[in-house]
């Protein structure tokens, strides 16, 4: 059983068990345009919810990725090295940036749904 | 600045009604990307891409030509009716005020279009020196558009084929649908291409016949910055400002040869100094090895010491990899050169390149 959430930032993160895939959502790859290079965090590394995680460049410019929740990173897509424009293409699916270690899930609960992430960006 | 105290370009519907993301540029409302900076970059590589740049200014000057000359690098001399110039406006310690178009579309004075950030301080500065010797005249009821790209001449042929036999840097006055433009076959993407100057009233339904053309695509200014960067063109206030001379800015070809030798150019001392014994910094391109993007402001090192920074940066649609611009010691110029960029405190390895990164495509005839 998988549930999503998003932060106000246009994080969403994947929520399986103890661990969360987290990625941009479409509105924020379509606000980025053409994403050519992604700065991954290293695996084994710990944030607090809300640091600087990642960082996104599209043609124009460099955004940063926020960690949706204190935790480890446990694995990052590394695809997305050779294929940035994955992003683009698969928000939500392939171009995935990395899987965190929750270390508290109360955090999740502070996220919005998918519903109120609508009219977030509405 | 909020949206209602920007100003507006004769196109400004025309952008809106194609979707345009807008963005304050320079105090007005510009169009940044249509569908995508990449698919745009790419439209104007291989078709022809149509940019507003009505933002920027456009003057005559008219009267004595000597007033022009004496704050510029060119040979008015040398721009007869039909010749276009880029040049140089230098303070008098030789900095660069602002790089722009000089040409003579007829025997009455010379036209001139400067950058949109700078137009202000420009006009004032050359009326002021002006004097009584020469007048200027803005050309505030005027757009201008650039028609871009290895089919821009193929397109330009079917709406006016008089100015479709101009050159790269020559220019005249033309008309087209009755309508009387100027047009120079110049342009600052690397490739051929067209600067259209038309009245406001008619530049909407203009540009809306240009892009009727299946060939002929609307470009942002996002597509814009990235073929400038890719042609190894300045950007004023990024690339150069009036802290930096010509020699440093690598334009010095932009000063004539006879200004050169006459020595009567603004700051002329100076820089003849730094043309003989080389200056100390030098603008240079550079590649990055890796595909992090070094942006503007991102620092330039060598051996692990800081050694300069980068005025323009990005990814380059073209080349397929992130470039740059940016100044560094006169002895690291030399293309080959190895170097590191901090990008976000990380160490990028660098290469300096020649340029222009993506070979100009200027139709010389």
């Amino acid at each position: 059983m998988s549930q999503t959430r998003y932060t106000k930032d246009h994080e969403w993160i994947r929520v399986e068990g103890q661990d969360g895939t987290v990625g941009i959502t479409p509105y924020a790859a379509d606000q980025l345009g053409d994403v050519v290079f992604v700065e991954l965090p290293e695996v084994g590394k710990s944030f607090k919810q809300g640091d600087e995680i990642a960082v996104v460049e599209s043609v124009k410019a460099a955004s940063e990725i926020y960690a949706p929740v204190s935790g480890e990173v446990v694995a990052v897509n590394e695809a997305l090295e050779d294929e940035p424009a994955k992003v683009n293409e698969s928000p939500e699916g392939e171009g995935w940036f990395f899987k965190i270690r929750i270390k508290d899930s109360s955090e999740i609960e502070g996220l919005m749904d998918a519903d109120a992430y609508q009219n977030h960006i509405e | 600045m909020t949206d209602e105290t920007l100003h507006r370009t004769p196109l400004y519907d025309l952008h809106v009604e194609l979707g345009a993301k807008m963005v304050p540029f320079a105090g007005y409302a510009m169009p940044v990307q249509y569908e995508g900076i990449m698919a745009e970059h790419n439209h104007t590589r291989e078709a022809a891409g149509l940019f507003d740049v009505s933002h920027m200014g456009q003057a005559r000057v008219t009267g004595d030509a000597g007033a022009l000359e004496a704050l510029i690098t060119a040979d008015l001399s040398q721009i007869g009716p039909g010749d276009q110039k880029y040049t140089l406006l230098l303070n008098d310690e030789g900095g660069i005020m602002d790089d722009l178009m000089v040409s003579r579309p007829d025997d009455h004075g010379f036209f001139v279009v400067v950058n949109a950030a700078t137009k202000g301080a420009d006009f004032a500065h050359m009326r002021d020196r002006f004097g009584r010797q020469a007048e200027l005249i803005e050309l505030n009821d005027r757009a201008l558009l650039a028609l871009q790209g290895p089919q821009a001449g193929a397109v330009m042929k079917d709406i006016c084929p008089q100015a479709a036999k101009l050159v790269f840097m020559q220019a005249g006055r033309f008309e087209i649908d009755g309508a009387e433009v100027f047009v120079s076959r110049s342009g600052y993407t690397g490739e051929d291409g067209f600067e259209i100057s038309i009245n406001d009233n008619l530049a909407a339904d203009f540009a809306r016949r240009l892009l009727k053309d299946e060939r002929v695509k609307p470009i942002g200014l996002g597509a814009r910055d990235s073929l400038r960067l890719e042609a190894g063109l300045c950007l004023y206030g990024h690339d150069m400002d009036e802290t930096t001379t010509p020699v440093e800015a690598a334009l010095t070809w932009a000063i004539a040869r006879t200004r050169r030798e006459k020595g009567d150019f603004p700051g002329a001392r100076k820089v003849l100094k730094q043309i003989e014994e080389g200056a100390a910094k030098k603008r240079v391109g550079f590649r990055l090895l890796d595909k992090a993007p070094a942006r503007e402001g991102a620092e330039i090192a060598h051996g692990g010491e800081v050694v300069g920074v980068v005025t323009s940066g990005g990814f380059a649609p073209t080349v397929g990899a992130p470039i740059g611009m940016g100044y560094v010691p006169a002895e690291l110029a030399k293309a080959g050169t190895g170097i590191e960029l901090l990008v976000r405190g990380k160490a990028r390895p660098a290469e300096i390149v020649k340029t222009p990164f993506v070979e100009q495509r200027y139709y010389r005839g």
